[in-house]
């Protein structure tokens, strides 16, 4: 019996035990017409060994083949120093659950308390939670936390930018609009691809506004002007929300010091602190905010306090926040994070140090500048924008998106992000990025393949 | 030492980043950072030692039996670990397109076929990322549901004082108001105050069953008739599903909408909080409402369907769409147990569960439910100790960590006085169990005779027990530079 380790006479001594002569006597409180049938479960396959499984997940690995990849739009490929997973897949992590017994979880808390130390040094904030699901469920998080910490307004709008990856705004309305909050688009500048304080003016209109999203970069990888549109925020009573890509922050401006007073709350996707791409997860969420937030805070979060004898250890903390203690007045309903992923994040920010995120968040800029100089060789190739980016570059194609990823596909290049469906008005166009693994051949090779296919296209 | 505090000014672990730092030309100056974060420098083998030291701090299943109820705390399997982070897999980006997923897709898909039939639901969705998501979508497609119908009256969700926080948490995030229901003297719900909270104000209910006092509801066919008769729908927390795996099916309670919790039932890490994966399971009439994405088989082709093929969905709630390397787990657990293993994990849970019961009540402990049948957990009450000996249970608690076992959950549900959740799962041995009661037992003889000693547990830790009043009141939340200053000054 796989997993179970009873013996016959196990069984038998037991059951002696309990008083019972079989094991189908212990079911005997639930009414038996509720007990499954005979064929109920034949959709299951049978057993296998542990053998015939690794075949067919090896031949099920191969089959989707390692395309060379120049897709980012929220996820990307970073070199994940080799140590990260060896230690966070250690059963001392990977099999613990959520520290509820502090003394008997000092690794994970003291892991979970550098975490936050890192991700408030990244952001420039004064706190941190211990994850969250993801960049996109951390934003509506962030967007129900700002519209509660807010009390300068009792309004329930928030100013969104379309310039904000797609599928986080969609995340955000399935989470947040239940509870009456009121998301209003921005345009963005369609000559810079930013988001201008006109146009938060103009959506603005006449209303109060509870919250501003300020995304840095944006989704077009352009780089906004942050400082500005924090400031408008705290002129109009709004909280400043930063969404941001952590690896940048190792050259951006951190959200702490935008404008005159900082963002009030910053969040994001930590997947490119060591996390691998795995077709969308599990990543991590973080959300920072500022110390008069700290109880809007959703999530765990971990605290530094003395034990018994004044020595310095770590619990969670403040949670009093929770809904295993709050229930139905709790500030989120989150109980599971992704304490997994955040174990590898540390571990890689300490293995990067500020230096080294330095240099990988400078190569994924000169390997996407880079790119565009390669690919806005090619005739009817230009940039859809004016402003700098990060590392991802919108690009006008002079043929249609979907036809060309395809082509591109079939020569397992992964040529980008076709923006197309989610802004008609950009087609045909493309998000391109390459990141640090990218190499010169890989960029050529991605170039020399679309110029073929644009000059020779497909019947 | 915090791995902060072992930094040194230019030290590095080289190998690990780029080897060239190119000039950033083009980034406005105003838009640059001033001053490095205060990342720790440290070296690859002062970071390895720093965390493998760290783990090594830890309780997990690999190494103690870890008894928290509720929490399902089995053996996660290896091979479940190795083949979720075959390359194929963990390389993939989530938006490259299906040819380039075909591998993945099918587990997907064959896991969601899996999930259907053990469960008896119509059809199910891998989206939600932990079971409080899964219920976030469970009770938005209840809400999705009533407003396709113009039923907006339905403002309501009824809970039993003894379910999980998430559950009111849950039901409030979908915008809806709670109302507690009392549960009997026999720990099942109480049909009486259920039929009379019941009308057209009613959105639904939110169950676990067995619930969290360990018990399997007996009437759960006449609280499925009295909620839907009301024009309500029944939804299910399968936090306890392991105890009922392949046994009993929510479908077949009648359940309309359903959570699993793979890092439960499945067997996935725990992760030292998570990832879980908590997928959604629904009837026909919710089926549109499912959260996306969905994974479909078209002839021999497997793909994603997103919003532009569900309409009606209630959504995305992640970027991408669910933790894949977590639901591969699940689908590598699912296929080495295989149909016959999944009735066997609820038997043998449920055989640990009571053969440890009945131990425990020789000893001299007392159940909190002694005229029931324990499912896969249950709740012992040391409110004798307590009051006998002034020990109470989070004493009992951390003198079993010195004994070298996780406590069980404790204080919760709220409704038992000094309680503990004891979920010892199916993949303990005998032996561990006898072990378990040794320990308590010998607890119980040192509260006693020398109740101090407990009380000061635990002893054998890295730290003694912690002021949690103080964690609370005087923050310390993260390490800065300039408060390390101040603490070595």
């Amino acid at each position: 019996m796989p997993f179970i380790p009873h013996t016959p006479d196990d069984i038998a001594a037991m059951l002696a035990t309990i008083g019972v002569d079989s094991i189908e006597a212990l079911f005997d409180e639930i009414p038996p017409e509720l007990r499954v049938g005979a064929q109920a479960l034949d959709a299951i396959p049978e057993t296998l060994s542990e053998m015939e499984i690794t075949r067919l997940m090896q031949s099920r690995a191969c089959a989707d083949g390692q395309p060379l990849c120049f897709i980012g739009a929220g996820a990307y490929e970073h070199h994940i120093p080799a140590a990260v997973w060896q230690i966070a897949t250690r059963g001392e992590f990977y099999s613990a659950y959520t520290p509820y017994q502090a003394e008997a979880s000092q690794g994970t808390l003291q892991l979970l308390y550098e975490f936050q130390s890192m991700m408030t040094a990244l952001t420039g904030l004064d706190v941190s939670n211990a994850s969250l699901y993801d960049g996109a469920s951390a934003l509506a998080e962030a967007v129900l936390m700002a519209v509660r910490a807010n009390r300068q307004t009792k309004s329930q709008r928030v100013l969104v930018p379309r310039a904000l990856h797609p599928a986080y705004r969609r995340t955000l309305r399935a989470i947040v609009e239940p509870q009456g909050i009121e998301l209003v688009e921005v345009d963005f500048d369609a000559r810079g691809g930013h988001t201008p304080v006109e146009r938060l003016e103009a959506a603005a209109g006449d209303e109060e506004c509870a919250a501003v999203v300020i995304n840095q970069p944006n989704f077009f990888g352009i780089l906004e002007t942050v400082d500005e549109l924090t400031d408008w925020a705290h002129a109009h009573k709004a909280l400043a929300i930063a969404v941001v890509n952590p690896v940048a922050l190792a050259l951006l401006s951190p959200p702490g010091e935008w404008g005159a007073k900082g963002a009030d709350i910053a969040c994001g996707e930590a997947q490119p602190l060591g996390m691998p791409l795995s077709s969308g997860g599990p990543y991590a969420g973080f959300l920072c905010c500022k110390q008069e937030h700290v109880r809007q805070l959703p999530g765990r979060i971990v605290g530094r306090t003395l034990d018994l004898d004044g020595k310095p250890g770590f619990t969670l903390t403040l949670q009093a926040r929770e809904q295993h203690i709050r229930r139905g007045k709790a500030t989120s309903n989150i109980c599971t994070n992704q304490g997994l992923l955040v174990t590898a994040a540390t571990i890689h920010m300490a293995l990067l140090g500020a230096e080294g995120l330095e240099r990988v968040a400078a190569s994924c800029h000169a390997n996407t500048r880079r790119l565009g100089e390669l690919l806005g060789a090619i005739s009817g190739v230009e940039p859809l924008f004016e402003r700098p980016v990060f590392h991802e570059l919108a690009l006008r194609l002079p043929a249609p998106t979907a036809d060309l990823l395809r082509s591109l596909a079939a020569e397992d290049i992964l040529g980008g992000f076709d923006l197309g469906p989610d802004y008609p008005e950009l087609a045909p166009a493309l998000l391109v990025c390459a990141t640090e693994v990218r190499t010169e051949d890989e960029l050529r090779r991605y170039a020399d393949t679309l110029a073929r296919l644009i000059a020779t296209p497909a019947n | 030492m915090l791995i902060q505090e072992q930094s040194r000014t230019g030290r590095r672990a080289t190998a690990q980043a780029p080897l060239q730092a190119p000039e950033v030309a083009d980034i406005p100056e105003g838009l640059r950072r001033r001053a490095r974060p205060a990342l720790p420098e440290v070296s690859e083998m002062q970071a390895v030692r720093h965390y493998t030291r760290l783990s090594q701090q830890n309780f997990s299943i690999d190494t103690h039996f870890y008894p928290l109820g509720s929490c399902t705390m089995k053996y996660n399997p290896r091979a479940c670990n190795s083949l979720a982070m075959l390359p194929g897999f963990l390389g993939r980006h989530p938006l490259a397109p299906a040819s380039h997923g075909q591998g993945i897709l099918a587990c997907l898909f064959e896991l969601q076929e899996i999930l259907k039939a053990v469960t008896g639901m119509h059809a199910v969705s891998l989206a939600p990322s932990a079971g409080a998501q899964g219920e976030f979508a469970g009770v938005a497609m209840i809400r999705a549901y009533h407003q396709a119908r113009g039923d907006h009256a339905r403002t309501e969700i009824l809970v039993p004082d003894a379910a999980h926080g998430t559950n009111p948490a849950s039901a409030v995030m979908c915008g809806f108001k709670v109302r507690e229901i009392p549960t009997g003297p026999d720990g099942d719900v109480d049909l009486d105050a259920l039929r009379a909270a019941v009308g057209p104000q009613t959105a639904g209910i939110m169950l676990t069953n067995p619930s969290t006092v360990g018990v399997f509801d007996r009437n759960i066919q006449a609280i499925a008739q009295a909620v839907h008769e009301a024009g309500g729908l029944l939804y299910y927390d399968g936090a306890n599903l392991n105890a009922i795996l392949g046994q009993v099916r929510p479908g077949d309670m009648g359940f309309d909408v359903i959570h699993m919790n793979l890092h439960k039932t499945f067997s996935t890490p725990h992760g030292g909080g998570g990832p879980g994966a908590g997928p959604v399971g629904v009837s026909k009439r919710l089926e549109p409402y499912l959260p996306v994405p969905l994974v479909a088989c078209e002839g021999e082709e497997y793909r994603w369907l997103t919003e532009s093929d569900r309409p009606e969905s209630i959504g995305r709630l992640t970027a991408f769409g669910g933790n894949m390397g977590i639901l591969l787990r699940a689908y590598v657990y699912a296929r080495l147990i295989g149909r016959e293993g999944m009735g066997r994990v609820a038997e043998f849970a449920t055989l640990n569960a009571n053969y440890l019961l009945a131990r425990l009540q020789e000893a001299g402990f007392e159940a909190a439910y002694p005229e029931r049948r324990a499912s896969h957990e249950f709740i012992v009450t040391l409110k004798r100790e307590a009051r006998e000996f002034g020990v109470n249970t989070m004493d009992f608690a951390k003198r079993l960590l010195d004994y070298g076992y996780h406590a069980p959950t404790t204080y919760f549900p709220l409704l038992v006085p000094e309680c503990l959740l004891i979920e010892p799962t199916e993949t303990e041995s005998k032996e561990d169990l006898d072990g378990f009661v040794a320990a308590m037992t010998a607890i119980r003889s040192e509260a006693q005779e020398n109740p101090e000693l407990v009380k000061g547990a635990p002893h054998s830790l890295p730290v003694r027990r912690l002021d949690d009043v103080r964690a609370a009141r005087q923050l310390d939340l993260a390490w800065t530079p300039s408060a390390s200053e101040g603490a070595h000054g």
